[in-house]
């Protein structure tokens, strides 16, 4: 079946088989990589991509249902100058990832919290992204970075 | 690519989607809605359906609703709309507390209360909770709609009442009594998977004494349990720690707890003990400072 979806802001059109996952989509047919593919089965989070402004797990949902959507990836987040975004620079900095597998969705999870109003805290970012497996860091590093993030936000906005 | 080939159908009024499923009634559909617990299966096909009906444009069918006595929610609420909202803060708060335990953010963002339910997982909290309230079911297809009790809902692991040609479109839950006070707590390998047993109660008291107990416990059967002897030992009691450890134990004495890899009966019966006390002591202690 043929769908019109937006990704990263670019309306593109596709046709695609039924059980196509977006995740495969993503990847092998937009040769968009920076989305990792897991366990593909809903558990690791590394697949994590925003659906209408939510986010999704990409192993979890049909292409087809992308029909008429709008998707976010990692590769959406750099600046219109390729820099990385205050978020993804805020990883870097806070040495919030290792090896590097579970970081786009780690980043895709931040995105959507830092989009939500009020403060974030510790414990709330641990919530945050509680359905996210990193093997590496032991997570520390990574509640660093996004609290770095969301304490940068909220001062420029203030 | 994962899953096996299927046809996909994607209805954009209820009345379409009623139809697709009497027409596919003998060709193995399954309706998609969040997907969080149907499409792992496809991936690893153990399921294998041969036509997927996919719900996700019916919207009319995704709310929260204050209807006379009950809150009305519609089957394809997400988790997460249903946890926020409202009138389940305000109304239901031990749907809200429980929801606490349901999974993560991102799988709370696209699976839906209808599909939870009618997967019907016995270790799952919102049916647990749905049975300690008295919920009802409504069903549709198009040969009309049924209303079904908890107890007629939820039939066995994975089995519910909706037959193949039908859809559950809606969940009612009488509104319990704004003087209760409730509790959920549950005991699992990793916040946000099932859990291994889960408790909720509902206690109503006056003066310390118990006017009616409403509890509930998932993972010690093919489906949750009203714990009935728990209920009928306190209601009428007078609150204490004795009434408390008789009405928990009335209750494990009537489950025959089953063995599982990695987790004996003896280990599940501690648990539900120990939260049935836990629960129960929580939720009347809240009755209590309501009055």
């Amino acid at each position: 079946m043929t769908i019109s979806v937006t990704i990263n802001g670019e309306p593109i059109a596709a046709t695609v088989e039924p059980r196509l996952l977006v995740c495969d989509f993503l990847r092998d047919h937009l040769g968009l990589t920076g989305t990792h593919i897991g366990c593909e089965h809903g558990v690791c989070g590394a697949c994590t991509v925003l659906v209408d402004g939510r986010t999704a797990r990409s192993c979890l949902m049909f292409a087809a249902q992308l029909d008429g959507a709008e998707v976010e990836t990692v590769e959406g987040l750099l600046l219109p100058d390729g820099e990385l975004s205050p978020l993804q620079a805020s990883f870097r900095d806070n040495h919030g990832l290792q090896c590097g597998f579970c970081t786009p969705g780690m980043l895709m999870t931040a995105t959507e919290l830092l989009r939500q109003d009020g403060r974030l805290d510790r414990e709330g970012v641990r919530e945050a992204i509680s359905g996210n497996l990193c093997r590496c860091t032991g997570y520390e590093t990574i509640v660093d970075a996004i609290l770095t993030a969301g304490r940068d936000q909220a001062e420029e906005t203030a | 690519m994962k899953p096996a080939p299927f046809d996909y159908r994607r209805p954009a009024t209820k009345a379409e989607a009623l139809r697709l499923l009497s027409d596919h009634r003998d060709d193995d559909a399954k309706i998609l809605a969040g997907g969080q617990s149907l499409v792992p299966m496809m991936n690893f096909r153990m399921a294998q359906p041969t036509v997927i009906i996919d719900i996700n444009r019916l919207s009319d069918l995704a709310f929260v609703e204050e209807r006379g006595e009950c809150i009305a929610i519609g089957a394809l609420t997400r988790h997460n709309d249903v946890m926020h909202h409202l009138l389940v803060r305000i109304h239901l708060p031990l749907l809200a507390m429980a929801y606490e335990n349901v999974a993560h953010h991102t799988i709370r963002n696209r699976g839906t209360i209808g599909g939870n339910v009618v997967h019907a997982d016995a270790a799952s909290e919102v049916p647990a909770v749905l049975t300690a309230l008295d919920a009802e079911f409504v069903i549709e297809s198009t040969e009309g709609v049924r209303v079904v009790g908890a107890d007629d809902f939820f039939l066995g692991v994975f089995t519910t009442a909706v037959e193949t040609h039908e859809l559950l479109v809606e969940i009612r839950i009488p509104r319990p009594n704004a003087r209760a006070g409730v509790s959920f707590e549950e005991v699992s390998l990793r916040k946000g998977d099932f859990a291994i047993v889960s408790v909720a109660v509902e206690i109503a008291a006056d003066d310390g004494q118990i006017e009616s107990a409403r509890i509930a416990i998932g993972g010690v059967e093919e489906r949750a349990l009203r714990a009935e002897a728990a209920e009928q030992a306190l209601v009428g009691a007078s609150l204490s720690d004795d009434v408390i450890q008789a009405a928990a134990a009335a209750q494990i004495d009537a489950i025959s707890f089953f063995d599982a890899p990695g987790l004996s009966a003896a280990y599940r019966r501690d648990t539900a003990k120990a939260l049935l006390e836990r629960n129960i002591r929580a939720a009347a202690a809240r009755a209590g400072r309501m009055n």
